[in-house]
C-alpha cells in the first residue's frame, strides 16, 4: 500500500488490530478484531466508532457566499439556521452529480461543506471554477473527522462533550473538548443516532482514547460502515451516485426543497426540474430476491421477464441486522413500483426478485428531544 | 481416513472411493463472517477445477472449485439455514460437499496437511 495518503490515526488503529485497505486514496481501517458483522451488530446496538477523516472538510466564506453557493446545490440554503445541516449534492449541467456532501450553515455568509475523500480534489476544484473570487474556500487537510454512531452515542458522548446531549439530528455545534476546538454535528451514515467530531490532527489521538474508554464503545472500519449505510438505504458515492445520476433519479428529492423546486437556479436545473415534473428516465430501488436469502452484488445484472436489460444493482451485499441480502440499484421507471418482478443474473443464473423498499432497517435518527 | 489439501484453502478428507469437502480454518478466518452458501446438485458431475460452490462472507463471495475430478453426491444442506457453521466449524460440520473419484490417482497431486501448513505460512 504504497503511495496512500496515512490518517494523523493510522498508528492508533493498528494499535487496535486494524486490517488496512486502500480508499479514496487513503490507507484505511477496514475492519478491527471484532470482524464486519460483530462491529455492525455493536453500531446498531451500543456506539460504533469510525474514522472518516478520509473525507474533505471545507469552509466557504464572504460576502454573497449563500446565494454562490446555491447556484452549485440544489437544496435551500438562505432558509437555513445558524447550526443548520442539510445534506445535499453537487450537480452538474447535464443534472448529474459531481458529489454529494453535507452543508453546515454557521453564520449568514459562513458554510462549512463536509464532502466525499475521493472526490474532494475535484470538488475543490468545481468550487472555486464557480464561485466568485470574493469568496474565501478553505480546506481542512490537518483535521481529523471521527463518527460516533449507534442508539448509546447520545448518552455516552455527552459525557465528554455535554453539548451532545442538547444537539437534534441535521444540528451542529463549534465547541471545545479538553480545551481543543471541536465541531460536533449531529449525523452520520449508519442510519442510527450519532455524530461526526471534527478536530485537529495533533489533539486526534487524545480524542480516540477518550472515545475508546467510553466503554459502550468499539472502532469499526469501512466494510461495516458499508453494510450499514446500505441497510438504511443510504447512497454511496460513486456506486449509487454518478456523473451521469441525477437526484430525481437516485429518488433524492426530498433534499430539494420547495423553493428551489419552483425556481431552479442551480446548475443542472432545467434537466433536474424537468424530471421532477415529468418523470425521470429510471429510479433507484430496494432490490429483495425471493429466496430471501442470496446476495445481490454490486454491478449484478437486472433483467425483465422477457430477458432484456434493464438495469443494474448499484450497492449489494448482505445486511447482518437485517439477517438477509440487501441491495439497490436502478430500473426504468414503469419498473420502479414496489413488488415489480425482476430477474437478477447471478453467476449465469436467473435468479427471481422484486422491487422494494430501499431501506431495509429503518434510520433511527433523534429529530426531536 | 487420509485428509488432504489443496492451495485454494480446500480440504478433502477421503474414505474409500468418497471425499468430502469444506475449506480450512485458514480459509475461514480469512473471509470472515459467512452469511450465505451455494452448494452443487447432487447427481452432477464436476471436472477438476470446476467451480462448484460459492461462499459468501459480508464483505464478497469466493468460488469453491472442485477439488478433484468426480460426480457430487451429496451436499450438507445445513448450510443453507445455517451458513455460520462454516466459521464454527470449517473442518467437520461445516463442510460443503461429498464426491465420489473418478481418478483417485488425483490425489496424488494435493498436499498433505504438513505441505499445506508450510504453504500458508508463505502466504502470511
Amino acid at each position: 500500500m504504497t503511495g496512500l495518503h496515512a490518517l494523523a490515526l493510522e498508528p492508533f488503529h493498528a494499535e487496535q488490530g486494524a486490517k488496512f485497505a486502500p480508499f479514496a486514496g487513503y490507507k484505511m481501517p477496514i475492519q478491527y478484531p471484532l470482524g464486519v458483522k460483530g462491529e455492525h451488530a455493536h453500531t446498531r446496538e451500543a456506539v460504533g466508532l469510525f474514522d472518516v477523516s478520509h473525507m474533505g472538510q471545507i469552509s466557504i466564506e464572504g460576502p454573497g457566499s449563500t446565494e454562490a453557493l446555491e447556484k452549485l446545490v440544489p437544496a435551500a440554503l438562505q432558509e437555513m439556521v445558524p447550526g443548520q445541516i442539510r445534506y445535499s449534492q453537487l450537480t452538474l449541467e447535464n443534472g448529474g452529480i459531481l458529489d454529494d456532501l453535507m452543508v453546515t450553515r454557521w453564520d449568514n455568509d459562513s458554510w462549512g461543506l463536509v464532502v466525499n475523500g475521493a472526490c474532494k480534489h475535484a470538488d475543490m476544484a468545481h468550487l472555486k471554477g464557480n464561485l466568485p473570487d470574493s469568496i474565501q474556500l478553505t480546506y481542512f487537510s490537518a483535521h481529523a473527522l471521527v463518527a460516533v454512531q449507534g442508539p448509546e452515542a447520545r448518552a455516552a458522548l455527552a459525557r465528554l462533550m455535554p453539548e451532545a446531549a442538547e444537539l437534534t439530528f441535521m444540528r451542529a455545534v463549534q465547541t471545545n473538548w479538553n480545551s481543543h476546538p471541536v465541531t460536533l454535528a449531529c449525523c452520520g451514515y449508519t442510519g442510527e443516532d450519532g455524530y461526526e467530531i471534527s478536530i485537529a490532527n495533533d489533539c486526534a489521538r487524545d480524542l480516540a482514547e477518550a472515545l475508546t474508554e467510553l466503554g459502550e464503545s468499539t472502532w469499526v472500519g469501512l466494510g461495516a460502515r458499508n453494510s450499514l449505510r446500505l441497510e438504511t438505504g443510504l447512497c454511496l458515492y460513486g456506486n449509487d451516485l454518478t456523473k451521469e445520476t441525477s437526484p430525481i433519479e437516485a429518488d433524492l428529492l426530498w433534499s430539494i426543497q420547495k423553493r428551489r423546486r419552483a425556481d431552479g437556479d442551480f446548475l443542472g436545473a432545467d434537466i433536474i426540474l424537468k424530471q421532477i415534473n415529468e418523470g425521470a428516465p429510471r429510479k433507484r430501488v430496494g432490490v429483495a430476491p425471493f429466496d430471501g436469502r442470496t446476495p445481490l452484488r454490486d454491478h449484478t445484472i437486472l433483467k425483465n421477464s422477457a430477458g432484456d436489460l434493464i438495469g443494474e444493482i448499484t450497492s449489494g451485499g448482505f445486511g447482518p441486522t437485517h439477517n438477509g441480502p440487501v441491495a439497490m440499484g436502478y430500473v426504468p421507471q414503469n419498473m420502479s413500483m414496489l413488488g415489480t418482478e425482476l430477474i437478477a443474473e447471478v453467476r449465469g443464473k436467473a435468479l427471481p426478485c422484486s422491487v422494494c423498499d430501499p431501506i431495509f432497517v429503518q434510520q433511527r435518527y433523534v429529530r426531536s428531544l | 481416513m487420509t485428509v488432504k489439501y489443496t492451495r485454494e484453502h480446500e480440504w478433502i478428507r477421503i474414505e474409500g472411493d468418497t471425499a468430502t469437502v469444506g475449506i480450512t480454518f485458514y480459509a475461514q478466518e480469512q473471509l470472515g463472517d459467512v452469511v450465505f452458501v451455494e452448494l452443487p446438485e447432487s447427481d452432477t458431475s464436476a471436472d477438476l477445477g470446476a467451480e462448484v460452490a460459492v461462499v459468501e462472507s459480508v464483505k464478497a463471495a469466493s468460488d469453491i472449485y472442485a477439488p478433484v475430478t468426480g460426480t457430487i453426491t451429496e451436499s450438507n444442506e445445513e448450510l443453507s439455514e445455517r451458513p455460520e457453521l462454516v466459521n464454527e466449524d470449517p473442518e467437520n460440520d461445516g463442510w460443503f460437499f461429498k464426491m465420489r473419484l473418478a481418478d483417485p490417482a488425483e490425489l496424488d497431486d494435493l498436499l498433505d496437511e504438513a505441505a499445506y501448513q508450510a504453504f500458508i505460512q508463505e502466504e502470511l
